[in-house]
């Protein structure tokens, strides 16, 4: 199920030429913020709560988890060099899966790593604030990847649908509408956090049951659906 | 302009014994529309292409979509202020734009990349500079073009926003001057955010990279800031809120209008710039919108080449 040539190729793309400096500048901006709030508010619990949750899992994230999910396979369907892919006697799934992991693995690194680090600098992980919402942005990671890689597959406007769902639908209408919360990875990944932490700093409109369910039937429904649909895919010329 | 070819073939030199044939090559002596027509031919084609019209099914869809869900909640707004015989409108003119920021920023995300990233990708600029335009003229039409399809986009709930106002007979002198406010702020705005996404977007060839690049810039200096603004509100250092509020496109807009447009801040707890802090807010938005002019004209001095 996993193919070290595509995966090589892979981070090649994702992380080749330009596309790392924005990888690498979002999280060195998560963790200037949090050295200069170090700084002038000392270490207090609320404020590494609310930076973490709000700029860290809210923000950071879904835009890492965008760029890492449709770039895996995005541009490739874009200018059709998929097809060279495609053509190899590589089981379409297989693929698929390959990108899933290296994409979980770039958005994991560029976006759970720094939570950690900015974590500890805020409040040197008090009430286990870092730990949790490190958990959170691992989960979310997965579930993301998954949902934005299919998302690559399915629409050559991948990554505008994607930031819409992140940012209107989670963001805005989250907000908004509490019933929009129960459909949000980023609730489902509170819930998983606030399970570790325990405390009362990391809350979730969503049950850790309801939560874990949610997480793991989006991830493999998505892998699924991607690799149907890359098993029947027709390439559309520049519209 | 004829259509049929005059023999001019007939009339060659009985002496000149080498030519074959003469296919009968004639240059072009009709009217020329010159370089002002090719810049606005560029402008409304680009602003066209900026809501999908003239392009695919496909590609009108987002725009149309996000115009849509611009429109959407001033229309209940507008429903709910007729059917209750409100006072006054549930929300400012001149708040509606900050609410609606995340659809703002999606909207040039998208089309900032899809008005200049292809042709960097499919090599169509030279080919528009080998027309009579130059340089600034294709610069300013994109520019304009993208700060006008913003400006409907931000405008038209303002609109709507109005018209219910008047239909639900609110105070007119009121609601004009409101409406005056949220109309120069939305203005401000456009140019504002057309510039940044131009620049970015003129950066990549690649689209979808663009659009992430584009809304990076745009959410996370906002999220950044208003985490930074809400901490300072904590820690009760209500002095560093406004200057915090730089650092973002859509605080940007927020403290000027405070400022100076009559609007009540979005800032966490209510504090925006006082008039002097406003006039930095305001030279900031100008350097910014006349920044990222200069930084396309330098971008296009050579591309292509």
């Amino acid at each position: 199920m996993y193919d070290p040539t595509v995966a090589r190729l892979t981070y090649r793309a994702l992380l080749g030429r330009r596309r790392a400096l924005i990888l690498g500048a979002l999280p060195l901006l998560l963790i200037a913020i949090s050295l200069v709030v170090r700084a002038l508010a000392g270490a207090d619990d609320q404020t590494a709560a609310d930076l973490l949750g709000g700029l860290a899992l809210a923000t950071m994230v879904p835009i890492i988890g965008v760029i890492a999910g449709t770039g895996a396979i995005g541009p490739e369907i874009d200018d059709g060099s998929v097809v060279y892919l495609l053509s190899k006697p590589v089981k379409r799934p297989t693929i698929i899966f390959t990108k899933l992991i290296v994409a979980v693995a770039v958005t994991m690194v560029f976006s759970a790593l720094p939570t950690l680090i900015a974590g500890f600098i805020l409040n040197g992980n008090g009430q286990q604030i870092a730990v949790a919402y490190t958990v959170a942005a691992l989960v979310s990671s997965i579930a993301y990847a998954a949902l934005f890689l299919l998302l690559g597959t399915v629409s050559r406007h991948a990554v505008v649908f994607g930031l819409v769902y992140a940012l209107v639908w989670e963001a805005l209408f989250g907000s908004l509408v509490p019933g929009a919360r129960t459909l949000s990875v980023q609730q489902w990944s509170l819930a998983v956090a606030h399970k570790v932490s325990g405390g009362d700093l990391v809350t979730s409109d969503v049950g850790l049951t309801t939560a874990t369910v949610f997480l793991v039937a989006v991830t493999v429904l998505a892998t699924w659906y991607a690799g149907q649909k890359l098993r029947a895919l027709t390439l559309a010329g520049e519209e | 302009m004829a259509v049929e070819q005059p023999m001019r073939a007939a009339a060659a030199p009985p002496g000149d014994q080498t030519r074959i044939h003469n296919i009968g090559y004639r240059s072009y002596d009709g009217p020329r529309l010159g370089r002002a027509y090719a810049r606005r031919s560029l402008y409304s084609q680009s602003l066209r292409g900026s809501y999908g019209l003239g392009r695919s099914v496909k590609s009108k869809v987002l725009p149309m979509l996000l115009f849509v869900v611009m429109c959407v909640p001033a229309a209940i707004m507008v429903a709910v202020a007729v059917a209750t015989k409100a006072n006054e409108l549930p929300l400012d003119y001149t708040r509606y734009a900050i609410v609606m920021q995340a659809v703002i920023s999606l909207y040039v995300a998208s089309q900032a990349p899809q008005s200049v990233s292809r042709d960097l990708r499919f090599k169509t600029v030279p080919l528009y500079f080998s027309r009579p335009i130059e340089t600034a003229d294709y610069v300013r039409a994109k520019y304009a073009a993208l700060a006008s399809a913003l400006f409907v986009l931000t405008a038209a709930p303002l609109l709507v926003l109005y018209v219910g106002a008047l239909l639900a007979k609110l105070d007119f002198a009121d609601q004009t001057k409101g409406f005056a406010q949220g109309l120069v702020s939305v203005a401000l705005l456009s140019l504002l955010f057309a510039g940044i996404g131009l620049v970015i977007a003129s950066v990549t060839p690649r689209r979808g990279f663009g659009i992430a690049a584009v809304i990076a810039v745009m959410t996370i200096s906002y999220g950044a800031v208003s985490t930074l603004q809400a901490i300072a509100d904590a820690q009760n250092s209500t002095g560093a809120i406004p200057w915090i509020g730089l650092f973002s496109p859509v605080t940007l807009i927020d403290g000027v209008q405070s400022a100076f447009l009559g609007a009540t801040s979005a800032f966490p707890g209510g504090i925006g710039p006082s008039n002097g802090e406003g006039v930095v807010y305001v030279l900031v938005v100008l350097g910014l919108i006349a920044a990222s002019y200069g930084l396309l004209m330098r971008r296009y001095r050579k591309v292509g080449m």
